[in-house]
């Protein structure tokens, strides 16, 4: 089918030529306007801040292999995880799926030329890493030690450039939001003819609740980062009740975006496994609708259950009843997802090739991280775990375990389209059991440290928690193995002649209609929509691309 | 099963801690079984429907009301049970009983401190009696900290500006470990307390006497603690500089001027009858105005008051 397009319209080299190959030189690639040249942008520096917000995490584990003093200072140690967890938030994990693997697979998806705001787009990346280098910045001038939570009044009296990293988060912020309004503008307006709302492929209703999270929430956290800096600089009082502020106001402000904010990170990761699921059961999906609706009732529901994160911070028993109350019904439409998934997996063709393999891999770990949530929903029992290792792990499961793992199915899914180059599977079967297996040796065990009292964010921990710790330590070493196996056959395979086929897993969303990799423009001439997304009842798949007659 | 739950959680040592614990262990059971009951779907999916050729045709489901519901209404069925169990426990954590015992907890990097009704104050040390209900009102002098103990499963923030309180009745005997759990600096991790909890007995003692740290501390340091503690710093300077009442340097052994114009020699009677009888005597100079500590100070801690001034020559 490749072959078809190439040889289809004027035999114009440039157009012809893959995305990858033309133009040439650093020079194209920064001044590009691509979706797919900023979306592999955006994947290398993702991955590469993935590095470093790994080897702090690495740092973090070695150093609570012993109960007192390891290898670093307490000092060392607050500025190590403040790091860890601001790199991973917010230049990990947030852009990770919207902006690396959204930006290169939706406007294809929807059969598009390109995103609605091509230059909006390249300034996000722009911005991206003006705000990374912000970022990066605080670390030779000493470190922060202030939480990725910034909590005042500790974060408005602490030394160190907090002014600065706070303000690389407000710069953040501004990328997401311009990757959010860019992302609706393309998906009201650029669908392939014959694209109705309920023919989109999951993947891109899932990109439209998050970039409604993004532009909605941002703004928020954006002011609230402001307000913080003026009151560390000009010392006017907001949150410092020594000059007549209130500190709980900034936990209020700052979990209205964060609360939102998992969703940004989980609700890509769904919109994920929603595309790989039906091409290796090579079947349609199960409840289109429900699930495509539940990913909207997640973005609207995450605003409203912010303070779920403040049980113990001194709010009214009639508030906690409220948020405790709306957190519950975030729990439905997860359900919803998962079990919609397995119903597709029902009596389908079940190719358990690498990327339903990360996918699978992803329901478990979903599975955990999602109802471990209810221990922290529920009022009494959030009392004690609050701020202990159950939260750390909870969220390690949602946020990173199930963010980082749908990454890498939706990466394995999407390789061979973005470069035209096959990966060794057999490694990436080992690769992601290594994962699993990592993931949760390194993450299971803080279940228990945190139901028996281990807070968070301690140096010095009792001599009775160190059994626990030190099996979470070697977990997280099988995972470091696992993640850089992955990275290596991935490295590896760039080196291969590009011979993927256009549609290797046998997908029936548009991107397998275009060429791997695709050409400047995508697709040669404008896609028509023949069949919905995850339609599999014709057999082989009629071509789906034609020209549009005008 | 109960290694299981003595595993994952340590002894509940306070009254609602049970109820905690309920709720803990059926979320726990749930998540095990869930996660089990999809994993085996999965597999069994997996297995049975691996793909075996290319050709393989499957039918077109797209979806299931019936099936749909089930799996919206249950899971909300679940959720609700557990709110409300999860509120039942909160609410009654909520409000003290009105007998409790009102003990003033001041966090500061990186100490705790205790304050008794009777005035008594402790560092890292708190003292509870056994099955009765002990309120804490909380405060910070700096960021916010908070207040955990695990084995009460109780835990609330001590915010700068604003008291927030936690009650509990202790039911075990012994210690509990206290840890700061919210981020609070260099010293976080060490900012950890112990309450004891004593038999009416030991309570009885600790209020007599103080805790074990107050009983070993010699008298001179005890009076200087008094000084700082109990107010006397307010009136009373240490370098000769006249306050509201005379300084106490190098006073020992020296006369006084009564306002009724006798001369008294300050000595341990002198200083004990001051204390406790400030208005018999008034130094010529001063107002009437010192309260009387009768009740609020014990004899060995009147003894330090008396051994501390001799020492400030």
């Amino acid at each position: 089918m490749a072959e078809a397009l190439t040889t289809h319209g004027n035999a114009n080299a440039a157009e012809h030529a893959d995305y990858l190959d033309y133009p040439k030189g650093l020079m194209s690639w920064l001044t590009t306007v691509d979706h797919k040249r900023i979306g592999l942008m955006y994947l290398w520096s993702v991955l590469f801040f993935f590095f470093v917000g790994g080897m702090f995490a690495l740092l973090i584990r070695i150093e609570l292999l012993t109960p007192k003093q390891t290898i670093m200072t307490a000092e060392m140690y607050n500025r190590v995880f403040t790091l860890h967890g601001t790199i991973m938030v917010f230049l990990v994990i947030i852009p990770a799926i919207p902006a690396a693997l959204g930006n290169f697979a939706l406007p294809l998806l929807i059969g598009a030329k390109d995103v609605a705001f091509p230059r909006l787009n390249l300034t996000s990346l722009y911005v991206y890493w003006v705000g990374s280098l912000m970022a990066v910045i605080t670390l030779v001038l000493g470190g922060v030690d202030t939480g990725w939570t910034f909590y005042t009044p500790y974060s408005t009296t602490t030394g160190g450039p907090v002014t600065l990293i706070v303000l690389a988060a407000f710069v953040l912020g501004f990328s997401s939001i311009f990757t959010g309004v860019n992302f609706i503008a393309t998906i009201h307006k650029l669908r392939a003819p014959g694209m109705g709302w309920f023919e989109l492929p999951l993947f891109a209703w899932g990109m439209y609740s998050t970039a409604l999270i993004q532009i909605l929430a941002t703004p928020v956290v954006g002011i609230t980062l402001l307000l913080l800096v003026m009151e560390r600089v000009l010392g006017v009082g907001i949150f410092d009740a020594q000059l007549g502020g209130d500190p709980v106001l900034f936990q209020h402000f700052f979990w209205f975006y964060s609360h939102p904010a998992v969703y940004i990170m989980i609700l890509p990761a769904m919109a994920v496994i929603s595309e790989v699921i039906p091409t290796f059961c090579k079947k349609t999906i199960f409840g289109y609708k429900a699930i495509a609706f539940s990913s909207v009732a997640i973005a609207l529901l995450g605003f409203l259950v912010w303070a779920h994160h403040m049980f113990v911070a001194g709010m009214s028993l009639f508030a906690g009843a409220i948020f405790s109350f709306l957190t519950f019904f975030i729990a439905i439409p997860s359900a919803i997802k998962v079990f919609n998934w397995i119903a597709t997996m029902w009596r389908g063709s079940i190719s358990l090739r690498a990327p339903m393999q990360y996918a699978i891999s992803f329901l478990l770990i979903f599975t955990i991280g999602g109802l471990t949530g209810l221990f922290l929903a529920a009022l009494s029992t959030d009392v004690h775990l609050h701020d202990t290792y159950f939260v750390v792990s909870h969220f390690h499961y949602v946020m990173a375990g199930s963010n980082l793992i749908a990454l890498l199915a939706g990466l394995h899914y999407w390789w061979p389209k973005m470069f035209g180059r096959m990966y060794n599977e057999t490694l990436a079967s080992i690769g992601c059991v290594l994962v699993f297996v990592g993931f949760n040796a390194t993450f299971l065990p803080q279940f228990v440290l945190g139901s028996r009292g281990m807070p968070r964010r301690y140096y010095n921990y009792l001599p009775e928690f160190q059994s626990l710790h030190v099996a979470s330590t070697i977990g997280s070493w099988i995972l470091a193995a696992g993640l850089f196996l992955i990275l290596a056959y991935l490295l590896a395979s760039l080196r291969k002649p590009k011979t993927a086929v256009a549609n290797p897993w046998g997908g029936r969303t548009l991107e397998w209609e275009a060429m791997s990799p695709p050409t400047m423009h995508n697709f040669d001439g404008q896609p028509v929509l023949k069949h919905g997304p995850y339609d599999y009842r014709a057999n082989p798949a009629p071509v789906g691309v034609e020209e549009a007659a005008h | 099963m109960n290694w299981f739950q003595n595993w994952m959680l340590p002894k509940a040592a306070a009254t609602h801690a049970g109820d905690v614990d309920g709720l803990y262990m059926f979320i726990v059971y749930l998540t095990i079984f869930f996660f089990f009951f999809n994993g085996a779907l999965i597999f069994y999916a997996a297995r049975k429907w691996r793909r075996r050729s290319d050709k393989e045709v499957t039918p077109h489901i797209t979806h299931d009301t019936r099936l749909e519901l089930i799996w919206s209404i249950i899971p909300l069925i679940v959720v609700m049970l557990i709110f409300f169990w999860g509120f039942k426990g909160y609410v009654k954590a909520w409000v003290a009983p009105n007998d409790s015992i009102e003990i003033v907890v001041t966090g500061k990097k990186w100490v705790w401190q205790f304050e008794y009704p009777d005035g008594t104050r402790t560092l890292n040390d708190l003292h509870v009696p056994l099955n009765k209900p002990v309120k804490l009102v909380m405060n910070s002098e700096d960021v916010i900290h908070s207040f955990y103990v695990p084995g009460f499963r109780l835990k609330r923030d001590v915010i700068p500006g604003r008291y927030t309180e936690l009650w509990f009745t202790a039911t075990e005997p012994g210690v509990q470990q206290v840890f700061c759990a919210e981020y609070c600096g260099k010293g976080h991790s060490d900012m950890l307390a112990r309450i004891f909890v004593d038999t009416p007995e030991q309570y009885e003692v600790f209020l007599r006497e103080g805790d074990e740290q107050v009983r070993k501390m010699p008298l001179k340091d005890l009076g200087k603690m008094v000084y700082e503690n109990k107010g006397c710093a307010t009136c009373h300077s240490l370098d000769g500089t006249k306050g509201q009442g005379p300084s106490w340097k190098g006073i020992w052994g020296n006369l006084h001027k009564g306002t009724d114009g006798k001369d008294y020699p300050v000595d341990a009677n002198y200083i004990r009858q001051s204390i406790l009888m400030p208005q018999a005597m008034v130094v010529q100079g001063f107002e009437p105005i010192m309260p009387t500590f009768q009740g609020l100070l014990r004899e060995r801690e009147i003894l330090g008051v008396v051994e501390y001034i001799k020492s400030l020559q």
